[in-house]
């Protein structure tokens, strides 16, 4: 591969949940089949040594994405390709090499931990059946030295994890995701359930640890501010789609999906103080029956006839971002 | 909004106690506060900080083993701390209100809206069926709920959650308390639902005249909704202000740590500020003040004795680097 192509390429990503009642009670109650797309077409590129970011509500779908990644689910259609191999097309038991390359952080640190063994066993387990230490050890000492990177004694291997807070708690976990030596990690959430105080420690550690071991973060999270500090590339789903992407920079301080700007301004924000803010209208819709056209054009103020009728593509902008809406492309949009 | 009129609510040196096999903890310890009528006060900290636990005893609703072991709580000049449970069940709902951070778990599943609307109408106003289920509908309109002739009959799973905390927003302020202690109202909502619930409530709570006692472990939320904030660490209240300086310019250590390590969109910086280290736990609480082993400015004198809240501008703050100072 040349030294520029993206780490990670995702390619017309799908994952469709079959929510269909039984054969017989569809037979009996005459009910159709139905289906919740939760991811649909998703296509991004993640450069090595870079954070992508997605963003969106609960039930966007950024977390079945994650999912995918990893391969904690099976995608529908669509491939992903990690350093040139096709995920999609290996089956689980060729994903060996991956599984060590890719890695990941989930949101809750207290559901995430084994609590009936030790932190050393928990840290050890990526090592032991990698087959990366040898001897015992080796193992021990190791698991202190990845202890003491994330911030905690080498000796915190004896403990239980009920003996830690849950800042430290997710410092072990990201001593696990990182002992096996990857080059991509998948954070999902990996501080929305942390005190403000702790979630700074824990994203400035990631953000050292990027730098010294070279890492390439999926980092999925509903906080534009956590985001905006830990990402180079930004991605903004909505029920499923891609609404928005592309550099941090511009898609922070010059949103073009409607969408986009709505996150942006309701974010409670305290410079700001007590604005009066232009109230938001409406709900995310049921995914299952999502509206015709743009899934956004019931909440949104631009929305005309062919936004209702038409789902729109993502096209690129001059700014190199891509946008999925009418109204930008055709150039309806405000600039305020 | 300053505190000429009598305050609706006054607590005072209220201190909460957990009596466990090792002995007594301490999870609140000592704070003092008042709330004037239609006041917005914001009460902010990190988990275990004591913030919920208070609301909890105000209400009426702390649970053995907890009890209020110190200090006295004055609700519209009645001292309620002492109150009978039946006393308590009566000023509960009518003239105080509770918005908790679950919908879905507030609300009986079993009931419909309007069910739970009437009961809770008619078990605090004098109203027959007709007129309360009257005013049930009025007040679904007034949170902003759609066709509430049809919704009233349907069950909290019809909901999606924002409108769930509309009903239970409703069902808070449906005996026009003067009070509302809202727990958390918007943390399991998403941003965009957030907004407009914060934006609701602040709405309801002036057109119906009730003071907002608002729980919180976010600052956007606490700077554009609250008129003061109170920031508590380890069961005590460290600083306590008007909502522009104690946001703007915190003085206790503890509330600027905790202002600086907010990521800010478009801030454009490369490392947070942090504060190390974690909130101690009740059960190996520091000598002294107990921000001291995290704090960048501890004195000696920090790790010896607890300060006491001095005035400080137009606030309090609990701190050694202010004793004695002129306020």
């Amino acid at each position: 591969m040349s030294a520029n192509a993206p780490l990670l390429s995702v390619r017309g990503l799908s994952k469709t949940f079959d929510l269909s009642p039984p054969f017989l009670n569809r037979l009996v109650e005459r009910k159709g089949k139905q289906y919740l797309h939760a991811v649909d077409g998703l296509s991004i590129d993640i450069p090595r040594g870079t954070t992508f970011s997605l963003v969106g509500e609960s039930g966007c779908g950024k977390s079945t994405v994650a999912k995918l990644v990893v391969g904690l689910h099976k995608a529908t259609s669509g491939t992903i390709r990690f350093d040139g191999t096709d995920l999609t097309a290996l089956a689980a038991a060729d994903r060996g090499d991956c599984r060590k390359r890719i890695q990941m952080i989930f949101q809750d640190p207290y559901a995430s931990l084994n609590p009936r063994w030790r932190v050393l066993d928990i840290i050890a387990e990526p090592l032991r059946s990698f087959g990366i230490t040898n001897d015992k050890g080796e193992e021990r000492s190791e698991v202190g030295r990845l202890l003491e990177m994330v911030g905690l004694s080498s000796r915190d291997g004896e403990k239980f994890p009920h003996e830690f807070s849950g800042g430290q708690r997710q410092r072990i976990s990201i001593a696990r995701a990182i002992s096996s030596r990857p080059e991509f990690l998948v954070c999902d959430e990996p501080t929305s359930a942390l005190d403000v105080s702790v979630q700074s420690q824990v994203l400035n550690l990631m953000r050292d640890l990027q730098d010294e071991l070279e890492l390439t973060y999926l980092f999925i999270s509903h906080d534009l501010a956590v985001v905006d500090f830990m990402s180079d590339f930004v991605g903004v789903m909505y029920l499923g789609r891609l609404v928005e992407a592309g550099s941090a920079d511009q898609v922070f301080s010059a949103p073009e999906h409607p969408y986009t700007r709505l996150l942006m301004d309701t974010v409670p924000d305290i410079d700001l103080g007590r604005r009066d803010r232009v109230p938001v209208i409406g709900e995310v819709p049921n995914p299952i029956n999502p509206p015709p056209g743009c899934a956004f054009n019931p909440r949104c103020t631009l929305a005309n006839a062919r936004c209702r009728q038409e789902a729109p593509e993502l096209v690129s902008r001059k700014n190199g971002s891509v946008v999925a809406c009418h109204a930008a492309t055709e150039g309806r949009m405000t600039s305020d | 909004m300053t505190t000429q009129s009598n305050p609706v609510l006054s607590v005072r040196d209220m201190s909460i106690c957990f009596d466990t096999r090792h002995g007594p903890l301490r999870a609140v310890d000592g704070i003092t506060f008042e709330l004037a009528p239609g006041e917005i006060l914001g009460m902010v900290g990190e988990s275990g900080a004591g913030k919920s636990l208070t609301g909890t005893a105000i209400t009426g609703l702390l649970e053995r083993p907890g009890r209020i072991d110190r200090g006295e709580i004055h609700f519209e000049g009645q001292r309620i701390d002492k109150l009978s449970a039946e006393e308590m069940r009566r000023l509960r709902g009518r003239k105080i209100g509770a918005i908790f951070q679950d919908p879905l778990t507030s609300l009986n599943p079993l009931m419909t809206v309007g069910q739970q609307l009437v009961q809770t109408i008619r078990t605090h106003l004098k109203f027959g069926q007709a007129e309360a289920r009257k005013r049930a509908i009025d007040f679904l309109a007034e949170v902003g709920i759609p066709a509430p002739e049809v919704r009233i009959d349907q069950y909290p799973h019809q909901f999606s959650g924002g409108m769930r905390q509309r009903v239970v927003i409703a069902l808070a302020l449906c005996a026009e308390p003067s009070l509302v202690i809202a727990d958390e109202p918007t943390t399991a909502l998403d941003v965009s639902i957030q907004a407009q619930i914060l934006d609701l409530l602040k709405r309801m709570c002036r057109d119906h005249g009730a003071a907002v006692i608002l729980v919180t472990h976010d600052m956007g939320v606490i700077a554009e909704t609250t008129d003061r904030v109170a920031v508590m660490y380890s069961g005590r209240i460290v600083e306590i202000g008007p909502v522009e300086k104690v946001v703007g310019d915190p003085h206790h250590p503890y509330s600027s740590g905790l202002m600086q390590s907010i990521p800010r969109v478009g801030s454009g910086v490369d490392r947070l500020t942090q504060i190390d280290g974690a909130m101690p736990r009740l059960t190996d609480l520091p000598r002294g003040c107990a921000f001291h082993p995290r704090c960048p400015h501890a004195l000696p004198v920090c790790k010896a004795t607890q300060p006491t809240p001095m005035p400080v501008g137009s606030g309090q703050v609990s701190c050694h680097l202010f004793q004695g100072e002129p306020a």
